[in-house]
């Protein structure tokens, strides 16, 4: 009851650098998102490639060589599995973005995130049949 | 139904203290508190308040989940204390006031930010035309009510903000799961027009935009509001559109 | 001290004091509307009502069907003079709400759905799930927002009337965020701060309803009205109190005592219908008072359930189904699992009657007007008397409507003709009030521990003007509340800080409480016949000869108050016999 303003609200900062650590969630987060480098990558090798196609078939060889050493390989191997848990996460998320109703009913999150899987089948398999590995 | 859930139980409470008056910074105290099994966080602090400390501050209303008054920081998640039942903790509990909000004192955080937020989303209904009452009701079929019911259960309690990192990094620029999610409430609504007036706030940098759909607001909401879906429906939105009008803007939206 | 001018204040931002809000902002955008509450709006108990709002709207329903089932439901103590105006207020009023945009539930064609309720002989009850007032008031929070004139004062707590030349003229206020005290003064006052149920040890209320509002007209020298009505509610989660809405019986839920057996039918309830089809005004369906009594009298009869909580009745909705109760109760699914570990799809529910409501309060005329000139009233914390000795589930939250609007526009009308006040005088009173909270502040002393007090006073509330009420119960109880208010006075601040010192708000509410369970109890003591929520042991029957009058209690300082009573207004429905029997349809 004193006529002085005794106010002073305590401001909580959120640090810039380390503020991933705080949660479980957030680190889960910044996985998903920094796991899109391995996808950026693999666009890359690919442009690399076609590049390399249009310099003329012993440049195009040469490639597919340096494709088959083993740091290549790891390479693979690695980023195969980090651009897997991307697709994975994203795919388990776009249901938030991509809510589907029907009359009065909302389609449960799983259905929505189903068919992101059956369309990524789908369409590996008919590259796959194209590119006459199946 | 009988003895097992009212057996007491010891539970050791870690609490975060500030008094703006005596205290330079925020400081731990320690609270050793008798609990029954069945008692959730909020019932241990009122026990606390009656019995150990009467200076203890902290916000609280209803008891059942829907004033939302009692959001704070339980072991680092936000929750309602009314929701978080101490069965469910071993160890020192810690509690502390919502995180990435100013402290007023103790458990009560500084609100003023998030109700200018949702004053600035235009949460209310603006019909194309306003009817009569003795016109009657507007119609809306329950499959029209359903595309908006789930964010209409917002109960303001503010663990969304406390928990999206990017109100944190702001420094609280960003408008946030819960207003925006408001807007979206309304956009939804097929009794409003007012979509293009909420656009000019939350299609913005400060808007959706800041938004990197790190999905913990969907994650914490006791409602299950789940705001993270209606930012990105708002993001999709957004951008439709955007290209209707660079690019197909002969296109009536 | 800082002082605040504005032309309506109004105390308390629940479902009337927005409703009274958004009403003055329409009818005049110049006009300085001060809407101050102790919590944010959002948090205003409006926002636990679960069940519904009534309003006569569907073709096979009548004013006059409304009229009589809240008349009868009230036991003849409603003013049927302000029964009418609120019936044909309703619909428009919840019409109004949703042009505002409330998600009221809807038929397949559009069109708003009612839903059966307790007491009520037709369908009539709008419903948002079972969130009904939750939606109400967050609709009437966000409608509020686009009028720049209200003015919100969130978190201050209202200490005192200021009262002048015969008039209310403002109040003052403690910024609770800063521990500041403020003056309004003001044209007038509406007071729409909700009940006082707290002052009983199990209620379903929340924290925040303790009475300040009905406190502070009371000592300003406006009479509390019918204080000795307080309802219970039949369905209570036994141990936290929690409030499991009527709607649950009215989609089918029955109650059975401890062999199974559907007990109503034994209570002038009967005969008993078929399961999970509901009939109107019978049974299950039967009025608040009815049904809480007869669990109390088939606790006594040995017939209840035994659990860790105390006797409980069981409350069966199984046979309604896991869709029905996900669509139609998902709220009450949801806090049984989490208080109770109960899931009523698979499980009975046990419950047990709780302190619900207070049909008494601060009188008013139909207009909201108190005797005291300046000052209006509305919502729980009002006595317009519509509820009468019991109200009907789903009518208060048409009433905080009606009567918010009405407020408003009596309290605009006052303001226009009155002139004027002595700003001097009024500044005096406030810094008196302010000299008041400060001498509780610099006093060392202070033998009396707030939740010591708070504990012998609901306590004693129950024990003598509980659900059953006898002469010697509540002659101890008076004196026991009149002990508490004395040493009330020796109270003690162990905070004595600024910033939102709770303990302080702690002791102020525990104030207003025991000034209004002392009307409570003197009312119920003084009355002595049995009606509707009042129920007497040692009189129990209705006594129309003596008691077909409303009871007035007026403060008398640390003495108890004096009670006076009032005629009911009664203009087409004669005093008669509560019939809920299904038998004769």
């Amino acid at each position: 009851m004193g006529e002085k303003m005794s106010r002073r609200p305590y401001v909580q900062e959120l640090s810039r650098t380390t503020w991933y650590f705080k949660q479980p969630r957030y680190m889960r987060y910044m996985a998903r998102e920094v796991t899109c480098i391995f996808i950026g990558a693999y666009t890359l090798i690919l442009l690399v490639a076609l590049l390399r196609l249009s310099q003329g078939q012993a440049q195009y060889e040469g490639f597919l060589a340096a494709l088959q050493q083993p740091g290549s390989i790891v390479f693979h191997v690695v980023a195969l599995g980090f651009s897997l848990y991307n697709t994975f996460t994203w795919f388990n998320v776009a249901p938030k973005a991509l809510p589907i109703q029907i009359g009065e009913e909302i389609w449960p999150d799983s259905v929505v995130a189903i068919a992101h899987y059956v369309v990524w089948v789908v369409l590996s398999l008919v590259i796959l049949f194209w590119a006459g590995v199946i | 139904m009988t003895g097992d859930r009212l057996s007491a139980l010891q539970v050791e409470l870690e609490i975060l203290r500030y008094n703006p008056e005596t205290d330079t910074e925020p400081r731990f105290q320690r609270y050793s508190v008798p609990c029954k099994n069945e008692w959730c966080i909020l019932d241990a602090l009122n026990y606390l308040k009656d019995h150990l400390d009467p200076t203890l501050a902290f916000r609280w209303s209803c008891h059942m989940q829907v004033c939302g008054s009692c959001g704070m920081m339980i072991n680092g998640e936000p929750k309602l204390a009314c929701k978080a039942f101490v069965r469910d903790y071993t160890g020192v509990i810690r509690v502390e006031p919502l995180a990435h909000f100013p402290i007023e004192r103790d458990l009560v955080s500084v609100a003023d930010d998030f109700m200018d937020k949702l004053k600035r989303v235009k949460p209310y209904l603006i019909p194309a035309k306003k009817r009569s009452i003795e016109e009657g009701e507007y119609r809306q079929t329950p499959a029209q009510l359903t595309r908006y019911r789930k964010y209409s259960m917002c109960i303001n309690c503010m663990l969304c903000y406390a928990a999206c990192p990017e109100y944190g990094l702001t420094k609280s620029k960003f408008i946030g799961p819960a207003a925006i999610t408001l807007a979206h409430r309304y956009n939804q609504d097929s009794r409003d027009d007012g979509r293009d007036e909420r656009q000019e706030e939350i299609a913005t940098n400060e808007g959706v935009w800041e938004c990197t759909f790190v999905g913990a607001c969907s994650d914490v909401c006791p409602k299950h509001v789940d705001p993270a879906s209606a930012l990105q429906q708002v993001k999709i939105a957004s951008t439709v559109d955007w290209y209707l009008e660079h690019f197909m803007s002969w296109v009536k939206k | 001290m800082e002082t605040i001018k504005t032309d309506v204040a109004i105390i308390g931002a629940g479902g009337a004091g927005l409703r009274a809000a958004i009403a003055l902002a329409e009818a005049d955008p110049k006009l300085r509307i001060a809407l101050i509450s102790k919590v944010y709006p959002m948090r205003s108990h409006t926002c636990a009502a679960e069940g519904g709002a009534a309003g006569v709207v569907k073709p096979d329903d009548s004013f006059e069907q409304h009229f009589h089932d809240t008349v009868g439901g009230g036991d003849w103590l409603c003013d049927q003079d302000a029964v009418e105006y609120f019936i044909h207020e309703a619909p428009k009023e919840l019409m109004q709400l949703e042009h505002w945009g409330c998600p009221w539930n809807r038929e397949v064609d559009g069109s708003v759905a009612v839903r059966p309720f307790g007491g009520m002989k037709i369908q009539r009850t709008w419903f948002a799930a079972d969130k009904s007032g939750f939606h109400i008031l967050h609709t009437l929070f966000q409608t509020s927002l686009q009028f720049p004139n209200i003015q919100r004062f969130d978190e201050y707590f209202a200490t005192d009337l200021l009262v002048d030349d015969g008039r209310c003229q403002g109040l003052t206020a403690i910024e609770i965020r800063s521990g500041q005290m403020r003056h309004f003064q003001a044209g007038a006052v509406i007071i729409a701060g909700g009940g006082a149920s707290r002052m009983f040890p199990f209620n379903t209320n929340g924290a925040i309803k303790t009475g300040d509002g009905m406190a502070m007209a009371y000592r300003a020298g406006a009479p509390l009205k019918d204080m000795e009505f307080v309802q219970y509610h039949p369905t209570g989660l036994p141990n936290t109190g929690t409030l499991l809405t009527e709607a649950c019986r009215g989609e089918g839920g029955v109650l059975l005592n401890k062999d199974g057996y559907r007990f109503l039918q034994d209570y002038g309830m009967g005969p008993e219908t078929p399961l999970g089809k509901p009939e109107l005004k019978t049974m299950e369906l039967g009025p608040r008072d009815r049904v809480s009594q007869s669990i109390w009298h088939e606790i006594q009869k040995g017939r209840s359930v035994k659990t860790a909580w105390g006797d409980c009745v069981w409350l069966d909705m199984r046979h309604l189904g896991e869709k029905k109760i996900n669509e139609r109760l998902p709220f009450v699914r949801d806090i049984s699992i989490s208080y109770l570990g109960v899931d009523p799809v698979t499980d009975m529910v046990p419950i047990r009657p709780v302190v619900h409501y207070m049909m008494g309060g601060i009188h008013t005329d139909i207009k909201a007007a108190t005797p005291l000139p300046g000052l209006f009233a509305a919502g729980e914390c009002a006595c317009v008397s519509i509820n009468g000795a019991n109200r009907l589930g789903s009518n208060s939250l048409v009433e905080i409507l009606v009567f918010g609007h009405k407020a408003a526009h009596s309290a605009l009308e006052y303001v226009r003709s009155a002139g004027p006040g002595n700003e001097a005088a009024l500044a005096a009173q406030a810094e008196a009030a302010q000299a008041k909270l400060r001498a509780l502040f610099l006093r060392n002393t202070g033998k009396e521990s707030i939740a010591g007090l708070r504990k012998e006073m609901t306590d004693t509330m129950e024990e003598g003007a509980g659900i059953y009420r006898t002469q010697e119960g509540l002659e101890k109880t008076c004196n026991k509340i009149a002990e508490l208010r004395r040493r009330y006075g020796d109270v003690a601040l162990h905070d004595k800080t600024n910033v939102y010192n709770t303990d302080l708000l702690s002791a102020l509410e525990l104030g207003s409480m025991l000034d209004c369970a002392e009307a409570v109890a003197v009312g119920a003591r003084e009355r002595k016949e049995s009606r509707g929520a009042h129920q007497r042991l040692d009189f129990s029957a209705r006594d129309d000869s003596k008691y077909l009058k409303h009871s007035m209690a007026y403060y008398n300082g640390l003495e108890p108050p004096r009670i006076d009573y009032r005629d009911v207004v009664i203009t087409t429905s004669p005093p008669g016999v509560r019939d809920y029997s299904g038998a004769k349809k």
